[in-house]
Formats: structure tokens, C-alpha cells, sequence
């Protein structure tokens, strides 16, 4: 394994199998990932909103929590085995930009259809398709309080006195498109909620088109809008048409590729890199994929490898390091749990933080040290490993000659292991 | 004055052992005897642990790091004369003042490996080859099954089965809800490998800090907080669970920390002090099953005769091993005393290996459990040339 395309598969991807044969040319390797991703089966929207109708009838009913734990096992799964780690990488951070959650309770058991079909399909297409998608999706119509707004002055709205929800409305402005920086006021938040009435979940009507989601024209506020300058017609497709303008603005071009970059490269993004992905974004009409070979080209990324792994990477990079297949899931998600990164359940629609002052906590890493060594443990009763080609395989270009040193000299493999788990190089990427 | 190589069988009673030649070979299993091992993971040095003052040569080996002979401030606790323990073992040579513990020296394995990872496998598997599953499951391997209703006569303590029980036999397991203890050399090491490094470090230092850990306990100068040391926890729980008249019969547990290749004198005292508790915390949980019970205390190797660079000592060859419980014949040294003049040691470095381990397990297995020559065969595959040792028990099954 070169040590540039061990580089590549730590820093774009989730760490090194002990089996992979990684190509001479990570580049190559890297941008072979960038099409689109064979889909990931699983259950279908109808099965969750047959879950979820079985659970109200029967409050002991486990369904939700059952399909929930099937998409999240093969998804962990998916993790652990995957053979294209920067596609599956660039796919969880499209998931986490566009953050849903099991804080709210009724998108729960839709998480992974989200996952897999509002965001994972998307992953190398067009960033508008891919906003659409989710917002059209019933996981984050429920998450972020869409399906339950209501044009003031829609028939609905007039009957109900119930009216607007801006929820979906600010995030999409403040987090998933534009953000502040574009300088947007209060009245276009407000506005944005206006042309999104009527977007909402259309439970058990496959005609529906995407399936799962409903224009309920009735709830939908009359009359054209004006969005940051910008006229939009009344109706479903007034709606639309803003997202697409927005999601193309060139203040979310901007945004998209600092965050990739902070992502992909490190926490305070050099200005050349983001100024790249930005102008891939522009110059392709927001084809992720472009941004995608802007990211893996970066001569940036080649520095030394200085990003701390949030919860999530480390335990994956972890179980992938010690070659573990589909057993490895279920520990996955405990990890996860125990790590404060339980899997789609952030906290706040913000997502999960990229940033080494949210990892780099002292609990945090207390937490790590006991999930290594229990893993640590494990892995030498059952002879598994030793800690030479652990370190090999797990650190690749980051292990220092110290590490590797004290893990050699360790007084069994168990603490030879650990040393390696637990050690500051595994923190990074 | 060099001491001359000899026999040394000391002890306060001073029984000896040898013509003792009655062979228990399998008259079946004694039902109600408990056999429990403890793995001291790193190798233990056995020089410092039983320091062999009366050898004439010790003090010019060990210099200013020879601890303090009996009844000085500070010094070993004697054990019949020639060899002193560790003032860090005090229930332990209490219970050898019972005749309730015996120390076995300059034993080894029939392995030259210096490498723990080897060296420790070589140790559960009993053989000097990689064997997947381990002696004291294939020893269990040759009982009866369990009566009905009984639970599983082996019993993995920790949340892992060591390599020792593998095999064919099934065991129960049992871990303690406390969490996973690391030793406090592991923790230093692992703070030393974060501190430079600016983000983590701090972070991983408050970490340990906010569990015990400061600076100073991991540099040894202060002791690690009290209920860190799960290992006595866990040895009770497993006096406890054998204690129970249908619970299992053999059980393994370990403990890791031993591999002081710096500053050993202060590090050892927390880790040998941890044993100490945690072998009387098993002798409480057996309750009046200790009577029954032989606990055999091993480690992977010995190390260096002399003290290195950095006030500690390297990988070496021949150690130390206790032996103790209700059943036990103690109060004794058990030694073919090698001497640790300059041209007495091993390759010229370690303590010279007078003893196979081999036998003392075979011994223990045949008097204890009833083995016969088969199943000690099927425990010690190729080990015609270490006999069974006898004598180790007070009634030999």
C-alpha cells in the first residue's frame, strides 16, 4: 500500500481494510468513486407507513423500532464492507448537511429511506435534485415541520386558523442553501415558508409523485412571491422554482465549498481550495460530482492528515481496520450510541459538528479509550490481528515511529492494540 | 562468594517434597476442587517480586535496586531465609506463613520466545508452537461432562475468554459491570504518545485526570484512586461464583501491567499491590471452598537479571510463579536455585530456568483434577520430557 493511496483512504475515505488493495493511483481511485451509487435495498415507504400505522393502533407495537434497526444495520453494514469508502463518505455528509433526526419522532421510520433515496441517490448528481429530494421527502416534512404549515390565506388556512410554519423555511436559507452570509432578511424567510405551503406527506397514495410526498393545493398560500428579489409564481411549482433558485445561488455555491472543504481538507479550509470547489460547483450548475473531482483534486488534501474523526469515523475506520463483515454491525450502532454520535439522531438540524473543538473533548476521548480497549480485547482473545499490521492498516501514513514502537513493545497483544485504537494518530484523517 | 547451584526447598516448615512420587492418575475428577489461574500479562520480575537475598551475588546484580533485606525498613517479607517478597505482597506471604502459598522460582516454560505476543500464547496454549485453543480448556476437555443442573465447570472471568479456555470445552464467561481497567503504566503510555500533540493532548490529560488519573499517579509518584482496581472486584465476584456448591470448578482471570522496562520499583508496588488484594478477594469469595481450591499465579517470562538504562528491566527468560489455596502444600520455596553470578546466567542476562512451568501444571492438573498420563498428554501435547510434578498438594485427589 503507497503511503499517498493510504493518505487517500483515510482522509476521503473511512479507513483502510486489511484486505484492500489499493491502487498505484489514488487519484484514479478516488475519482472512480465519483457515479452514481448501485441503490441500497431496503424497505419501502409504504412498509414504514404501515410501521408507523401499526404502532398507533398498538403502542407495544416494535415495527418502527424494527425497520428503523434493519436500515440502520445495513447501513452500518454498507460502512464497514464497502469497497467504495469515498462514495459512502460523500454520501453521510450530504446526509448530515441535510440533517434529519429521530428527535422527531414520526420521521424515525423513514431515516433510511431518506438516506438511501433522497440523499444517496442523489450523492454525484445535481445539488437542486438532490434539495428537492429531500424536501419532498416525508422524513424531513415531518422533521422539520413542513407537513403541518398553512398558507394564512389558503382555503385551508382560512378554515382551520392555523398558518404558517417557517421551520423548513429558515434552515433551508440559514443551513442548507445560502446561509447568512447571503444577507437575506426576515421577510424572505417568511416568504420561502409562503411558496413551501402546501408541501406535505401523502401517506398510502402510491400515485403520489415522489411517492411519500403530497401538494395539498388547499393549504398552499395564494398569489406570486418575491424571494430575495426575485419573482415566484402561486403553486407546487412557485416552490420548486425557489428551491432550484437557491440552490444554485452563488452564496450557496460558496457555502457548499467551504463546507466540503472543512470536511475534506481541515477545519479552517485554505481560500484556494474552497475558491475550486466553488467555481466546479458554478461552472457544472451545482453537479455534485464536479465538486467531488474538485475535492479529491485539491493539492491541499495531500498535507499531512490534521482532521480529528468525529465519533462516527472512528468506530467505523476502527471495526473496518480489523476486517470485520456484517457481525460487525450491531456493535457499530452501540458504538455510536456510547460515542454521542447515535446514528441519525443529531441533535439540532445544524447536523453533527466537523470541527476538532466538538471531538476533541475530554469525555469524548475517555469514551473512545474504553470502546478500544473492550475492542482491543476481543480482538486479541480471538487472535485476530497483531498489532504490526493493525498499525499498518489503521494508520498508514499517520502512525509515528513512537506509536508503532510502544505498540511492538506492548506487554501483550491486548495493550498492543489499544495503544494503536486509542492512539492520537487514530483520532485523525 | 558464588552460591553454589543447589536445591533449595525453604520454608518455614521446611518440608521437603522430593521422594513424595505418589501419582494421582485419574481416579475421575474430584468433584468439589477448584483450580483457579491468574495470567500476569508483561512478564513479572521475578527477581523483584521474590528477591533472593541470601544469594551472596543478588545485591552486586541489582545494586542500589536490591530492595532492603527482611526486617529493615522497607524490606522483603522473608520466606524461610534465602528468599524475601516483595513488601507489596502482604497477604501473600500470609498466607505462605499458613502453609497456604508456595513460591515456584526460577521456572520457565519450555519457550526461549522473548516476544510477549509468543511468549503469552505459547503460555495458554501450552505448547511451543501456535495451537488455537488453550491447555486448561483441553484439560477440562477430559473431565465428565457437568452433572445436571450444574453450571459450566470452566469460567472466563473478564469480558474475554483468553486463549487459555479455547477449545472444545465449552465455558461460561462473566465481566463485572465496572468498566474495563486500564493499568496505569498503559494509561502513562498512552498520555505520553497524546502529549504532544495540541488539540488531543490536553483533552486526553483532563480525561484521565477527571478519572484519577493525574500527572502524578501516571509518573507512579502518587497511587491510582481507590475502585480503579477492578481486579479485586472481579477475583471476588469469581471466588463467589466457584464458591456456589453447583457454579463452575476452574476459572481464569488476568492482569496486565508488568512490563517495566522503566522506573520498575514504583511501578511495580501499585500493580503486585493489586494482585495482592485481588488473591485475598478471591480467598473471601471461596469462603470455606478455599479449603478445596489451588490458585496457580503465572507469567509469559521472566526479564533481565540487571536493571537496564532506565531503571528498569528488559524481557529475560526465567521467573516467577506463586501457587496457593487451601489444598496447597505451602509455605515453601519450590527452587533448583540456578545463582545469578555473571557466568550463572542465561545467555549471559537472565535468570537461568531451572524448572519447567510445564511440570508444575501437569502436577497440579494430575493431583488437583484427577488427570491421568492420557489427558495430560491431550493438556501438554509433546511434553513426555516434563514429568508431573508431585508433592504440590496437601491430599492429592
Amino acid at each position: 500500500m503507497t503511503p499517498l493511496a493510504a493518505h487517500a483512504a483515510i482522509r476521503f475515505g473511512l479507513g483502510n481494510r486489511p484486505e484492500a488493495q489499493l491502487p498505484a493511483d489514488p487519484r484514479a481511485w478516488l475519482t472512480g468513486q465519483i457515479s452514481p451509487l448501485p441503490e441500497a435495498p431496503g424497505p419501502s415507504l409504504a412498509e414504514a407507513f404501515a410501521a408507523q400505522r401499526q404502532r398507533q393502533r398498538d403502542p407495544t407495537s416494535q415495527a418502527v423500532s424494527d425497520l428503523f434497526r434493519t436500515e440502520a444495520l445495513a447501513w452500518s453494514t454498507r460502512m464497514i464492507t464497502t469497497t467504495a469508502p469515498f462514495a459512502e463518505r460523500w454520501a453521510n455528509f450530504w446526509t448530515n448537511h441535510l440533517t434529519t433526526s429521530r428527535r422527531a419522532g414520526q420521521a424515525t421510520v423513514m431515516l433510511g429511506h431518506y438516506q438511501r433515496l433522497a440523499i444517496r441517490a442523489h450523492a454525484f448528481g445535481r445539488f437542486e435534485d438532490m434539495l428537492l429530494a429531500a424536501y419532498r421527502h416525508p422524513a424531513m416534512l415531518f422533521y422539520l415541520d413542513q407537513s403541518g404549515s398553512i398558507g394564512p390565506s389558503s382555503p385551508a388556512g382560512q378554515r382551520a386558523r392555523r398558518g404558517l410554519n417557517e421551520n423548513l423555511a429558515r434552515e433551508c436559507m440559514e443551513l442548507h442553501t445560502v446561509t447568512p452570509a447571503a444577507g437575506y432578511s426576515q421577510e424572505d424567510v417568511t416568504t420561502l415558508a409562503r411558496l413551501l405551503t402546501g408541501w406535505s406527506v401523502g401517506r398510502g397514495a402510491p400515485a403520489n409523485e415522489p411517492e411519500g410526498f403530497l401538494f395539498r393545493a388547499r393549504a398552499h398560500e395564494p398569489g406570486d412571491k418575491i424571494l430575495l428579489g426575485r419573482t415566484f409564481p402561486e403553486g407546487e411549482e412557485g416552490g420548486a422554482e425557489a428551491l432550484r433558485f437557491l440552490a444554485g445561488h452563488p452564496a450557496t455555491h460558496h457555502a457548499l465549498a467551504l463546507k466540503l472543504a472543512r470536511h475534506f481538507v481541515a477545519d479552517a479550509p485554505p481560500a484556494p481550495a474552497v475558491a475550486r470547489i466553488e467555481a466546479a460547483l458554478r461552472d457544472s450548475g451545482g453537479d455534485l460530482a464536479a465538486a467531488a473531482r474538485a475535492v479529491v483534486a485539491a493539492p491541499e488534501a495531500r498535507a499531512p492528515l490534521r482532521k480529528l474523526r468525529s465519533g462516527q469515523d472512528y468506530a467505523i475506520a476502527v471495526l473496518r481496520a480489523l476486517g470485520l463483515g456484517d457481525e460487525g454491525a450491531p456493535m457499530l450502532l452501540g458504538t455510536l450510541a456510547r460515542l454521542n454520535q447515535p446514528l441519525w439522531t443529531a441533535p439540532a438540524p445544524i447536523g453533527w459538528s466537523d470541527e476538532a473543538s466538538e471531538w476533541a473533548a475530554p469525555e469524548q476521548l475517555m469514551r473512545r479509550l474504553d470502546w478500544a480497549s473492550e475492542i482491543a480485547g476481543r480482538t486479541a482473545a480471538a487472535g485476530v490481528i497483531e498489532p504490526e499490521p493493525l498499525g499498518e492498516v489503521l494508520l498508514g501514513p499517520l502512525a509515528r515511529a513512537e506509536t508503532m514502537a510502544a505498540a511492538r513493545r506492548a506487554g501483550s497483544v491486548r495493550e498492543g492494540l489499544l495503544l494503536l485504537l486509542a492512539s492520537p494518530e487514530a483520532q485523525r484523517r | 562468594m558464588n552460591t553454589p547451584r543447589r536445591s533449595l526447598l525453604l520454608g518455614l516448615g521446611g518440608a521437603m517434597v522430593a521422594g513424595r512420587s505418589r501419582l494421582a492418575l485419574a481416579q475421575g475428577p474430584a468433584g468439589d476442587r477448584r483450580l483457579v489461574v491468574v495470567l500476569l500479562r508483561g512478564a513479572l520480575d521475578g527477581l523483584a517480586a521474590v528477591a533472593p537475598y541470601g544469594d551472596a551475588d543478588f545485591a552486586a546484580l541489582r545494586g542500589r535496586h536490591a530492595p532492603p533485606e527482611p526486617g529493615q525498613e522497607g524490606g522483603t517479607l522473608d520466606l524461610g531465609g534465602f528468599f524475601g517478597l516483595h513488601p507489596a505482597l502482604p497477604k501473600l506471604h500470609a498466607l505462605y506463613r499458613a502453609d497456604q502459598a508456595m513460591v515456584l522460582h526460577a521456572i520457565a516454560g519450555p519457550w526461549r520466545s522473548r516476544s510477549h505476543f509468543e511468549a503469552q500464547d505459547f503460555l495458554e496454549c501450552g505448547a511451543t508452537q501456535r495451537l488455537s485453543d488453550g491447555w486448561l480448556n483441553r484439560a477440562l476437555a477430559t473431565l465428565p461432562p457437568e452433572p445436571p443442573g450444574a453450571a459450566r465447570r470452566g469460567l472466563a472471568l473478564g469480558i474475554d475468554v483468553p486463549l487459555l479456555l479455547r477449545g472444545p470445552a465449552r465455558v461460561g464467561s462473566f465481566a463485572s459491570r465496572n468498566r474495563t481497567r486500564l493499568n496505569t503504566p498503559l494509561l502513562a503510555a498512552l498520555a505520553r504518545l497524546h502529549r504532544t500533540d495540541p488539540q488531543l493532548g490536553p483533552a486526553f490529560a483532563e480525561g484521565l485526570r477527571a478519572r484519577g488519573f493525574s500527572a502524578a499517579v501516571l509518573a507512579g509518584q502518587e497511587p491510582p484512586p481507590p475502585g480503579t482496581g477492578s481486579f479485586a472486584s472481579l477475583a471476588g465476584s469469581a471466588g463467589r461464583l466457584l464458591a456456589d456448591p453447583r457454579g463452575p470448578r476452574v476459572a481464569a482471570l488476568e492482569l496486565g501491567g508488568w512490563d517495566t522496562h522503566a522506573t520498575q520499583a514504583p511501578r511495580l508496588i501499585g500493580e503486585l499491590r493489586a494482585l495482592d488484594e485481588g488473591l485475598d478477594a478471591l480467598r473471601l469469595g471461596l469462603g470455606e471452598a478455599w479449603s478445596q481450591t489451588a490458585v496457580l499465579v503465572m507469567t509469559e517470562f521472566g526479564r533481565t537479571a540487571r536493571i537496564n538504562g532506565t531503571q528498569g528491566t528488559d524481557h529475560g527468560t526465567a521467573g516467577v510463579a506463586f501457587l496457593l489455596g487451601g489444598a496447597v502444600r505451602g509455605g515453601r520455596v519450590l527452587a533448583d536455585w540456578p545463582g545469578v553470578a555473571p557466568g550463572r546466567l542465561f545467555e549471559n542476562r537472565d535468570l537461568a530456568p531451572t524448572l519447567d512451568l510445564r511440570r508444575v501444571v501437569k502436577g497440579l492438573l494430575a493431583e488437583h483434577l484427577g488427570l491421568n498420563a492420557a489427558a495430560l498428554l491431550r493438556a501438554f501435547p509433546n511434553s513426555r520430557d516434563a514429568d508431573p510434578l508431585p508433592g504440590l498438594l496437601t491430599e492429592p485427589a
